[in-house]
């Protein structure tokens, strides 16, 4: 899909747009909305956003990997990861 | 974390405003990420990660309860990519 890329500058102006604080509030409070979620996913919370989606963080063992050029076997190591379940409504607004 | 808990915590670093204003923010930064994906846009936040739309083939699937095929209609469905650095501080290396 050769779609746009919104970045935290559009994030940014929506919200001077919408709300009508100052564009350096504005981009301010951008970056600690995205802080506060992330410092909660790093403290092991769900972060759970009603019509939109929850992140959730995943606790995966070792495994064996393959390093795919040589093919030598690699372990990867015990790791924690996001992940984004969408919510219905999300859903169903992008396959309007 | 709920979406109420988020904006009662980015509330509290930001006094001078009011909770309504917090909140307005919260659901238009969220709100423009699901327009986006609607468009079929990218919403890349460097360092939280990137969100994008996959389409998915129609297929015939089963009801797993009864074995019975059923079709399923091609779709586009939300994705989300962690962004290095949360994938990194998740793991305890701070990113900074």
């Amino acid at each position: 899909m050769a779609g746009k890329t919104m970045t935290r500058a559009e994030l940014a102006e929506a919200v001077y747009q919408e709300v009508g604080l100052s564009r350096n509030d504005s981009a301010a409070l951008v970056e600690t909305v995205l802080g506060e979620v992330s410092d909660a996913l790093v403290d092991g919370e769900t972060v759970k956003i009603s019509s939109f989606g929850s992140f959730s963080v995943r606790q995966k063992g070792q495994r064996i990997g393959r390093n795919p050029k040589t093919g030598e076997e690699v372990p990867i190591l015990p790791r924690r990861v996001l992940v984004f379940r969408p919510s219905h409504v999300l859903k169903d607004r992008i396959n309007k | 974390m709920t979406r109420s808990e988020l904006i009662s915590r980015v509330s509290q670093r930001y006094p001078e405003l009011y909770q309504r204003e917090v909140e307005r923010v919260v659901t238009t930064i969220f709100d423009e990420i699901a327009g986006a994906l609607a468009r079929g846009d990218r919403v890349e936040l460097r360092g939280f990660g990137a969100f994008s739309v996959k389409s998915r083939d129609a297929r015939t699937g089963r009801n797993p309860r009864t074995g019975e095929p059923v079709d399923v209609e091609a779709k586009t469905v939300p994705f989300f990519k962690t962004g290095k650095q949360l994938r990194d501080r998740l793991n305890g290396h701070d990113g900074g």
